[in-house]
This record gives C-alpha cells, structure tokens and sequence, in this order.
C-alpha cells in the first residue's frame, strides 16, 4: 500500500534519534540531525507533489491491525486539512535544528537532537493518523520531549514551566482519553464492532446529552492545547522559559495540534453540539485575540510578547473554525500555517538576539537599526507578516478568517477587527523601542549581525512568508475539497438543528455563493 | 483413584511439579549455605536463579492444561499458570538484583536465598489454590518469610522496624482473612473453590448474614495484602525499611500472588453476588487511588514514594474488580505489565543504592542523566510507564482496565482513575526532573560490576516497552487466562465488549 511511504515519514526521525544516540562528536551529532530531519522534509514535500488536489478523502492511506482485540489498527492517511500541517512541521524542525546548532545549544547536544526528533515523530504522527488510538499515542509522545527540552535547556523557571505544561495538558488529554472509550464503547453497542476507526466513529449515533459530553471533553483537551483564554495560562510560561527551538516549535506546530484536533475530531465527530457551541467559541476566541493583545501590548520581555500574541492570533483561527463554512476553515488552516511561519520565525530572531545580549527586556535595547541592519530588517518583514500586512502570509488568513466569521455571527467579528489593530499597535510598538531611536546602551553598539547560518535559517521563512502572501491558490486549492467534505456533516447537523429551533440565528452561506467567495478572496 | 494408579500419580503430580522443585531448591539452598560464608553468597544466588528457570519451563508445560488435583486443593488451568509464571518471573528478576546486593550488604546468603524461595512456593501456591484454607496456607508460606526477608539487615533498625511492623499487621490481617474463610464455610457449607460457586448461585444466600460478614472480612484480609487504603499504614514503613530487592519482590510477587487469590476468590466464585461486593470495592478503589496518589506526591525518599505508587496502582486494579467480571482479562494483563515496570524502576533504585540503605532520596537522582545516560533512560521508562504514557505497557494497561469499566457504566471511576492518574504524573515526572533537569546527587558505584543487576534493569525495560507496544499476544493469554479460571475451557479470544 503506497509503499508506507508516511509511515516511512513518521518514523524516519525515531530511527535518526536512535542513530543520535550512538553518536557522540558534536559536529557529527548536529550533521546527522540535520540529516534526519532533512529526510522527512523531502519526503514531506514529494508527498505534497503527488497529492491529488482534487481529492477529498484520505491519500496515502496504509492500515495493518495492531490490537485486533480492540479493532485497534495502524491506520494512517493524509488529506487537506493535515498536508500543510505536515510540511510545516519538516519545515521548522529542521530549520529549528539548523539554528541550534549554531551555537544555541551548547549543552548536551547529542540529548537535544534526541528528543527534537522524537518530538517530529510525535508531531507527525499525530496528524496522520486516522485511528484514535493512535491517534491519542502519538498525542501524548509528542508532550514528553517538549517537557524535556523545556526543562533542560530552558532558562528562568524552566523546571515550574515544564511540569505546569506538562498537568495542563496531560489533565485535558486524559479526559479525552475517557471520551474516546466512551464512544468506542457505543460504536461497539451499535454497529456491533469495537473500532477505533475516525470514519466509522463519526457515523455513531449519539443521544444530545453523550454528545454533549463527549463534545466538552475533546474540546478542553483541545482548548488547553490551543490554548483558548481561559485555559491558556501554562502557554506565557512555558514559551517564555523555553529554549529557542522549543518555542518555535511548541508556537509553530504544537499549538496547531489543538485547531486541528477541532477541526479533526471534536467538530466532525459531534458536529450537532459544534453547531450549538458556536457563540460560545467565538466569544472565547474573541476574548483570547483581545486579552492576547491587551497583555501583549504591555509585557516588558520580547518573548512574553509572542507568547500572548500567540494567544491573540490563535483566537484568530478559532474564529474561523467556528465560522463552520468553508470560507472561514480555509482562513484557520492558512491562519494556523501563517502563524507557525511568523511566529517561529519571531522565536528565532529573539532567540538570535538573546545569544548576543543574554536578556530579552525590551528597555535592554534600542537603536538596533544601526548597529544590525540585516537583523533589523528582517525583523521588520516577519514582524509585517505576523501583524497581517497585504502581500505576506498573515493577511490571507486573516481576511478569509474575518470573512468566514461575518459570514457567521457579525457582532464577534467587529470586535475581532480590534484585535487586528491592536495587534499592529503592540509589534510595531515593540519594534520601535527596540529598533529605533538612540542607541541607550553602549553594549548595543558592538553587537555582531547576523551569521550566514542564521540567514540562512531565516531566508527560507521569509520566501515562504511572501509565497503564501501572493500565491495562496495552490494551498487553499489543495485544501478545499477536504474543508468542504468535513463541513458536510457539520453543515447536515445544522440543518437538522435549525429544523427544531428558531431560524435566523445563524446565518448560512448557501452553496452557491461559496465559490466566488474563495476565489475572490484567493485572487 | 487408587493412590498406586501410575496414571493418576502423574496427573496429580505433573501440575505441581513446579512448586516441588522451588520447595526442593529451598531446602537445598538452606542446607548449603551451612558451609558458605556472608560475603560470598552469589553462587547460592545462581543456584536459586537456576532452580527457578527450571520451575518456569516446567510451568510452561502445563499451560493450557485444565483440571483440579488434590481432590480440589489444586486448581490447573491457564489462570495458576499466568500468575505462575510471572511470579516466577519476579522472583528471578528479584535474585538477579540481589546477587551483589545480599553478598555487599552482608546478608546471609543461604537464609536469604532459601526463605525467597519458600516466599515464591507460598506465592505459587496461592495462585493455584482449589479451596479457601489452600489459599491461606499459601498466604502464610509467602508471607512468613516475607517477615523475616523484611528485617533480613539486622543491624539496620529501620530494617528490623519493617520486619516488626509488616509481621505484628500481616498477623493480624491474616486472621481477618481466616475469619472470614470460617464464616464463609459456615454458610457455605463447604471451603472448596468451585462448590461455594455453585451454592451462592442457586442465589438463596444472597443476603446471608454469615456470608455478608465473611466476604466483608475476606476483603479486609486481601486488602492488606494488596496494600488497600485503609489497609495500607505498613506498606511505606515496610517498603522503605526493607532490603530493596525485598521491596521490589513484595510490591511485585506479594501483591501478584494476593490478586490471583482475591480475582480466584471474588470473581469467579463470589461473582454471582458481586453486587454485594462491588459496592464495597468502588469505595476502596477510589481511596485507595486517591490516597496513594496524594501522599505519593510529597514523598522525598524514593522507596516511599514507590510504595504510595503500588498502593494507587492496586487502586486502578480494584477499580477493574470493581467494574465485575468483564475486567477479569484487563486486571491480568495490566499486573503483567506493573511487574516488568516496578522490578526495572525497583533495580534502578538498587543501582543507585549504596551499603547502609542510604542513596535513596529523590535528591540523589539529581544528575544522573548526565552521569548514567543509559541507566536514566531506563529509569525514565518505567516512570512514563507508571505515569500511563504510550506507548508504554502502564498505559495500555489502564486503557484496557478503563475500557471494561467504562463499558459497564462505571463512568465516574474512570473519571476519577484518570484525574488520579494526572496527580501521579506529577511525582512520577518530579524524579525525570531530578534525573535530567538538575545537578548534584550521587555516584553510580560500580555498574559495570554488577551484571545481573544491569541485565534485569535492561529486560524489564524492554519487556515494558515491548509489552506496549504489542500488547496483543498478551491480552489474549491475560483473557485466556481469566476466562479458565471461571471454568471456561478452550481458547478465547481478548474480545475488548464479549457478551
């Protein structure tokens, strides 16, 4: 079947971790980490040049039992919603590996690599798999090398943040864990077989009152995960104590976990409850975009500034999620890869900043502009491109976003346009106290620019800032077809729910008018 | 069945000859050791490991093997053959942590060795027992020389305090548990196994006061044996005080052998008034989970916090027992898996240990990554697996326990199991803190030296993960196992929702 090629993807980065192992010269250890995770990354993209763009379902499918005492089988695919996700993720791990080894990490190397490759296991895995046993496996792989690489080559309280990281979640996951027995169990009690299979638990007829549990249940591991306001109080910690390449990761890819679990389980598997859930998300992602940007506005360290815009723009995509049309899912997806590109790229840069000057106050500095003009401005442009400036990857999102929020429910997306202006309000505040102006402190003057390897590590970002910013067809096109298959059954539900409840609420975008939308807003 | 019947001689025979050659091996080990000195106790050791190998291949061979011996003392089948053999298992891992242990710490060798034997007969005995007082003459074979294994350091005087303590509270829970054999054989009418089955099924004593009070006190009695809160006050003074290889044999064989007698006892043959007992056992699954984990939290010496481990583990386990019979298979398969993983995390403690009991504090794990690359990552699974990480034996354990029971509608038990459960990541991921994240502790005296030690610590690691990742195989023989214990024969597949 396919040759296992993903399996080949998944598991490449464990064989290269247990290679690491082995090692034990620095250099050779960060060339073949560099090597290993460059494997899955061209195989990510060969997998993204074979996809049919015109098929909804799952690609690349491969499925072998595993526990047939539970029906439990290694099945694992790849569709729309997962493929970005999945390129993204072989994009900043090995950019991530790139820039540690240049002097970031200089302890322990050989443990580093280690467990950054087994975070891309974790991290794949879970987006390709299709069995919810897996599925909840990898899940949980992926938490244990993040709490390492927080722990051991964090800074401040990194002890405090990995295990405050490491309750938040494994509370929520473990909940999920009880809802996904749950609905195996009814599964079993109604189709008369015991599968953890997504395509069959989604046609599991649920009474309201178990799907709304179950519904609560996936959605608070998720919502820890995104983090929503008001579960989002481990993500400041555990991104501000972090080592660069953690937080690139955990910002990048890990955060995304949660968005594509809605959008994977929690929305098609209760669709009904998602379709009632929906004011109640919107409000919450509309808290998150404005508290994150509020807080953000007024954190004295830089990387505590990311953190809460990581807050303020997750809401973003939670907003498009909610939207549930395809206008505004299309927005999440390009949203969730926008954020992962800018923001990791944000990490980096001040983690590039923090090896020159050991601090990251933003009264430490000032004037940069003079003494490192190519950091200087390539700050600018991945700062342009978290902010949402037309022509980068972060305007795309956001407008499909907005439209598909409008579209839904009008007063949450007037208050989310706030969030926009406040957004640009912090980064460019931020930028200028520390780019601009005098320079206050003498150290400032004599500090070194950027290395070859370090733009070498940011060029690739920024060429994929300004792709995403002008070509946005070729992924959106690519993810449509799956969007729009999961949106069947939520839309199937809602139109069973406005049966029994006063129209008007909610407002649907009929059919036809779907299309010029997103080939508008593509254009 | 004439007594000179040379068929009959084997048939009866065959299915104990496991426990004859332990109990062989145990007087000849006692009788050796006459002429051999303290410090030089490891060819004694081999010998032991030698004779339990034996046992454990004879052990395989009766596998499948179906019927009762002894006019029903005995009971053959899959289910004394499973506990069998990982009893046998602990008990080598136990021996081959105790090689350079006992010759370093200056314990006597022959009573050390012979007494572990007897212990492992008494455990055997009890997983295959056909009748109530079978059951307690095993528990009092295994329990005794625990006793004196407990206080086997006689100078140290935690040491000696464990032993007094674990004998004057074992003592006293046992003539709960033979109290309650008398009470139940007085309604009954009978102490054998399949008989009393039959009797509480014919349901005309359902509510019979005699019966009531006597499952009440027969759980008392197992409840101490398997560190049960209430029942649970010696386990932490006990598990520290004693010699760790003597820690790690009673968290794992002591505990295993009262499951086998407990599950034989309550689920199969008092099943059929489980509602009378699995109300009572709701309740002590949820404190014992619950007080284990929370006190666990705040521990600072590593066999404490071990011991408040076991004690929330066998919370999980009768949450299973809890949820009825359904979860007989997920019990089994879950004990194999915290026997590999407590005797790794046990021998890693072992390692770290030096003469007089001291190296065991939380704080002396500080560092060890960076020193003991291999021995950490060891540690580091067993801990992920105790915390219920996958893919990791711990956790496909518990999924299996947690999805028989929710599957009988106990939805608040898991909930709470699973709350527990992020408690227990706490304290389990504090000692990843320890080992990786901070600085300081101790030396690792002498690995290299130690062989079997380093061999056990790298099986059980391997049996944690292998018995994760591939569980299969093992969930069958868990439910073939379970199911022939309730007189089922034949194969039987691990069906996670059979009818």
């Amino acid at each position: 079947m396919n040759g296992g090629l993903l399996t080949a993807l998944i598991f490449l980065p464990l064989v290269g971790a247990l290679f690491i192992l082995m090692q034990s010269e620095e250099r050779a250890i960060w060339n073949s980490a560099f090597i290993f995770s460059l494997l899955p990354l061209a195989l990510s993209f060969y997998v993204l040049y074979e996809f049919n763009p015109q098929q909804a379902d799952y690609q690349f499918v491969e499925q072998y039992d595993w526990i047939p005492a539970f029906g439990i089988t290694y099945h694992i695919g790849i569709d729309g919603i997962s493929l970005f996700l999945v390129l993204l993720t072989t994009i900043l791990i090995t950019l991530s590996i790139l820039y540690s080894g240049g002097g970031d990490i200089e302890e322990r190397p050989r443990e580093f690599c280690f467990f950054m490759l087994i975070l891309e296991t974790g991290l794949l895995g879970t987006l390709l798999s299709i069995d919810l046993f897996l599925f909840y496996a990898f899940w949980e792989v992926m938490l244990i090398p993040m709490y390492f690489l927080i722990g051991i080559w964090g800074h401040g309280r990194k002890i405090y943040s990995a295990i405050k990281f490491v309750l938040f979640t494994m509370f929520g996951s473990f909940l999920m864990l009880v809802a996904i027995l749950y609905l195996v169990y009814q599964a079993h009690v109604h189709f008369n077989r015991t599968s953890f299979d997504l395509p069959l638990l989604y046609q599991v007829p649920l009474t309201v009152n178990e799907a709304r549990w179950l519904f609560a249940a996936f959605a608070l591991a998720f919502a820890i995960k995104v983090p929503m306001w008001p579960v989002h109080t481990w993500l400041p910690d555990a991104h501000t104590n972090a080592p660069t390449a953690g937080s690139v990761i955990l910002a990048g890819v890990m955060l995304k976990m949660g968005t594509y679990g809605f959008l994977r389980f929690a929305i098609p598997l209760f669709p009904g409850v998602a379709v009632e859930a929906i004011p109640l998300f919107m409000a919450l992602a509309v808290i998150g975009i404005i508290y994150g940007a509020l807080v953000a506005m007024v954190q004295p360290d830089l990387k505590r500034v990311i953190a809460y815009s990581s807050v303020s723009h997750l809401g973003f995509v939670m907003l498009g999620i909610f939207a549930l049309n395809p206008v505004g899912i299309d927005g999440a997806i390009y949203q969730m890869l926008g954020h992962g590109i800018s923001t990791g790229g944000l990490f980096l840069l001040i983690g590039m900043l923090y090896m020159r000057r050991h601090t990251r106050e933003i009264s430490e500095f000032g004037g940069l502009w003079k003494s490192v003009p190519v950091y200087a401005a390539i700050f600018m442009i991945v700062m342009l491109s978290s902010m949402g400036l037309p022509g980068l990857n972060g305007f795309v999102g956001e407008f499909l976003i907005m439209l598909g929020g409008f579209i839904r429910l009008r007063l949450a997306t007037v208050f989310a346009v706030a969030g926009v202006v406040l957004g640009a309000l912090y980064l460019l505040w931020t930028y200028e106290r520390v780019m601009f102006g005098p320079i206050t402190k003498a150290v400032n003057e004599t500090i070194s620019d950027l290395t070859a390897r370090e733009i070498a590590v940011m060029v690739p970002l920024i060429a994929l800032m300004l792709f995403m910013g002008f070509f946005p067809r070729p992924l959106i096109s690519r993810m449509e077809p799956s969007v729009t298959a999961m949106l069947a059954r939520a839309n199937f539900a809602q139109a069973h729910l406005e049966l029994e409840r006063q129209p008007n609420r909610i407002a649907i975008l009929p059919p036809s008018t779907r299309e010029p939308v997103i080939a508008a807003a593509a254009r | 069945m004439s007594p000179f019947n040379l068929a009959a001689i084997n048939f009866v025979w065959l299915p104990i000859l496991p426990m004859v050659i332990v109990a062989i091996a145990a007087i000849v080990v006692l009788l050796a050791g006459v002429r051999i000195d303290d410090g030089e106790s490891e060819g004694l050791g081999l010998v032991t490991l030698a004779s339990l190998g034996v046992a454990f291949v004879f052990t395989l061979g009766i596998v499948g093997q179906y019927g009762i011996a002894f006019a029903g003392a005995i009971s053959i089948d899959s289910f004394s053959a499973f506990f069998q053999l990982v009893i046998l298992i602990a008990a080598m891992f136990t021996v081959m942590m105790s090689l350079d242990y006992a010759a370093e710490n200056r314990i006597p060798g022959a009573e050390y060795y012979s007494l572990l034997l007897f212990s492992a007969l008494g455990m055997m005995l009890m997983a295959s027992a056909g009748d109530l007082i079978v059951i307690f003459l095993g528990l009092e074979t295994m329990s005794i020389p625990v006793y004196v294994l407990a206080g086997m350091m006689r100078r140290n005087a935690k040491s000696n305090e464990a032993a007094i303590k674990y004998f004057l509270l074992g003592a006293f829970s046992t003539g709960f548990l033979l109290y309650g054999i008398a009470l139940v054989y007085g309604a009954t009418g009978t102490i054998k196994l399949g008989p009393i089955h039959d009797a509480l099924a014919s349901g005309s004593l359902s509510s019979n006061p005699l019966l009531l009070l006597g499952m009440g006190l027969m759980v008392i009695g197992f409840g101490f044996k398997v560190a049960a809160v209430p029942f649970h006050m010696w386990t932490p003074d006990v598990y520290e005080g004693a010699p760790t290889p003597v820690t790690a044999f009673m968290a794992v064989g002591v505990k295993l052998a009262a499951f086998a007698a407990f599950l034989r006892v309550f689920m199969v043959d008092f099943s059929s008034v489980g509602a009378h007992w699995q109300t009572v056992l709701w309740v002590v699954a949820v404190l014992t989970m619950t007080g284990g984990n929370v006190i666990a939290v705040v521990q600072t010496n590593i066999k404490r916090m071990l011991a408040y481990s076991a004690i929330a583990h066998a919370g999980y386990l009768l949450l299973g027992m809890a949820a009825g019979v359904r979860s007989g298979p997920a019990i089994l398969y879950y004990l194999l898996g915290y026997a590999f993983t407590n005797l790794g995390a046990f021998g890693v403690v072992i390692a770290l240990e030096r003469r007089g009991e001291t190296g065991n504090m939380i704080t002396d794990f500080r560092g060890l990554a960076a020193r003991q690359p291999l021995l950490a990552g060891a540690m580091a699974i067993f801990l992920l697996s105790l915390a219920g990480v996958p893919p990791l034996a711990g956790f496909v354990g518990k999924f299996y326990i947690f999805s028989m029971a929710l599957q009988q509608g106990y939805v608040w038990l898991v909930i709470i199991a699973t709350i527990n459960s992020v408690v227990s990541a706490y304290y389990y991921f504090y000692v990843l803190v320890a080992m990786y994240m901070q600085e300081g502790g101790i030396e690792v005296e002498r690995l290299s030296s130690r062989p079997a030690l380093v061999a056990a610590i790298g099986l059980a690691a391997f049996a944690t993960i292998l018995i994760g990742v591939y569980p299969a195989p093992y969930m069958t023989s868990a439910a073939n196992a379970f199911h022939s214990a309730s007189g089922a024969e034949g194969i039987h597949t691990a069906a996670a929702f059979d009818p």
